[in-house]
């Protein structure tokens, strides 16, 4: 499986081709956010919805052989466009990768501009929340629990 | 007389500039106005030849900068017909302004079991001020329900009011829909029962003729920078004797007239209301905006904003998909609306994709949104410098936008 740079490096070769174009670059947001799995409506609690985002962004996270899956739904499709990027380059891996790694692609692809400042907070929360699920099953299994 | 946009839109040098690579389409107008060249030119000339403290100075600078500043306060006091410039109070907006009579009016004179009345249509700032005073007080606040058209319903109001009723704050125009509500009936009828009232003037006051002796208003709020001025600025108009029999808001510089260890007395009005050095520079500049507006007309300003928002409605009403929010029969330019399908903050980043600057989400009026059933909506509001062909264009997206969910 590529490591996290590397996939981190299709993303940003992506965008590139897509160039200054805003709206280009958001209908491919949009798109990608379509692509993502159903979130199972029943996962739709307020505990699983991240503080800091305007729009409502629900994630959870299971572990399956030492690795972590992300699932994520948001109420807005270029929200849901952006998580579907957090996935594609976090999950299915060890936690502790996950939770060292250095996401450079928000910056690389320009997304503070796609989606204003007061967004890209939000999308450090999600980024924070991944992360914090991350080392809490990264502890759990150094525990051996 | 109708305006002359295209000359116009020559006074605002922001508007000529290309956003993600499109010119800009600035229907924003509601969160903040944009600043004709006079006013940019006075806060410049105000730094570049006048700057002093005012009112206490004893050179010719301090000379200069108190009359300039004093003369905005009647230019303020001519533009709203007060009867004095002391009664004109400069503050840093209309949150503060309300937030000054809630601290002041509302401390001193409401007590427990009183009532006050604000709307649905109310802004946070017009909500918040009094859900703090009546839980200090032991006050009871009451909400005037709104029709599905967005329209506050009077007779609702009447039934509200009562002789608990100490207060009223009400939007003159609510900022989310549009909706221009009867104020002068609310005003009166708030005085037969013996409250006071406050109008928020903030998006009605660039729009619509305002004169407070014929509105009887005890008071009204407003920004300036909604009105073609400087950011953190704000009037609060009160009748003197309301005024006079409030407490100081806050302590220090200009507000008093003598301190002693002992004791305080306070500065006349409007002064006792304005602690600490002001924004003196944007104020003398306000007066620039005032002028400005002064001299097109309140009439050919509305009436050409009319004009955009009666076209817009028509030109997007068209577009599958297209909803509506808030359709009351008096309206100033604001067009609230939804996609079907669509989250208002997709729509507001597509439409800035296209160099359309609109506001989405709930516009600081949560309540309101709770009442309407939506999480928010988008917003394109007008202002004069906003043309028929910005409107072709917002439409244009606008239907472009909506082909994604409603095929």
């Amino acid at each position: 499986m590529r490591d996290i740079k590397e996939v981190q490096e299709e993303i940003i070769s992506e965008f590139e081709i897509l160039g200054d174009d805003k709206e280009s670059t958001i209908f491919y947001i949009m798109e990608l956010g379509a692509g993502l799995d159903d979130f199972p409506e029943e996962q739709k609690i307020d505990e699983h919805i991240i503080k800091g985002c305007q729009s409502k962004v629900w994630l959870t996270a299971s572990e399956k052989e030492g690795k972590i899956q992300y699932q994520a739904d948001s109420n807005t499709d270029i929200t849901k466009g952006l998580i579907s990027l957090l996935i594609r380059v976090l999950s299915d891996r060890k936690p502790a990768e996950i939770a060292y790694a250095d996401l450079y692609f928000i910056d690389k692809i320009g997304m503070g501009s796609i989606i204003g400042s007061q967004r890209s907070n939000g999308l450090a929360s999600m980024i924070k929340q991944m992360k914090l699920y991350a080392l809490a099953f990264d502890a759990k299994l150094n525990a051996g629990i | 007389m109708s305006l002359d946009i295209e000359k116009l839109r020559g006074l605002f040098p922001i508007l000529h500039q290309e956003v993600h690579g499109k010119p800009l389409i600035y229907l924003d107008n509601a969160a903040t106005t944009q600043k004709p060249q006079s006013v940019i030119d006075a806060i410049s000339d105000y730094y570049e030849k006048d700057n002093a403290n005012i009112h206490r100075g004893a050179h010719a600078l301090a000379d200069r900068s108190t009359n300039y500043f004093e003369s905005t306060r009647e230019a303020v006091r001519a533009f709203i017909n007060a009867r004095e410039s002391a009664e004109i109070i400069l503050t840093k907006g209309t949150t503060e302004s309300i937030n000054l009579v809630a601290a002041t009016f509302g401390r001193k004179f409401i007590g427990a079991g009183d009532e006050i009345i604000i709307s649905t249509l109310e802004h946070h700032s017009n909500i918040v001020p009094w859900q703090m005073l009546c839980e200090e007080k032991g006050a009871v606040l009451k909400i005037i329900p709104i029709n599905d058209q967005g329209e506050l319903i009077f007779e609702e109001f009447v039934k509200l009011t009562s002789e608990r009723t100490k207060f009223v704050s009400v939007v003159h125009a609510s900022n989310a829909l549009g909706t221009i509500n009867p104020v002068k009936e609310i005003i009166s009828h708030a005085h037969k029962v013996g409250a006071k009232v406050l109008l928020d003037g903030a998006q009605s006051t660039s729009h619509l003729d305002i004169d407070v002796q014929d509105l009887d208003c005890d008071f009204l709020a407003f920004s300036a920078h909604k009105l073609y001025g400087p950011t953190g600025l704000g009037i609060l108009y009160g009748k003197r004797e309301v005024l006079e029999s409030m407490p100081p808001y806050q302590g220090g510089g200009e507000m008093i007239k003598e301190v002693s260890f002992e004791g305080t007395t306070f500065n006349d009005i409007p002064f006792k209301f304005e602690a600490g050095t002001p924004n003196i520079g944007d104020v003398i500049a306000f007066k620039k905006a005032l002028e400005f507006i002064q001299e097109l007309g309140k009439g050919a300003i509305k009436a050409h904003e009319d004009e955009l928002l009666r076209y817009a409605v028509e030109k997007l009403s068209d577009i599958k998909g297209f909803i509506p929010v808030g359709v009351a029969k008096d309206k100033v330019s604001v067009l609230s609306f939804s996609i079907q399908g669509m989250h208002p903050f997709d729509v507001g980043v597509m439409l800035d994709a296209k160099g359309i600057a609109v506001r989405t989400g709930h516009h600081c009026t949560q309540p309101l949104m709770k009442r309407l059933g939506l999480e928010g909506t988008v917003r394109a509001s007008f202002a004069v410098y906003n043309t028929k062909a910005e409107i072709d264009a917002l439409a244009e997206a606008v239907q472009k936008i909506a082909r994604i969910k409603n095929k």
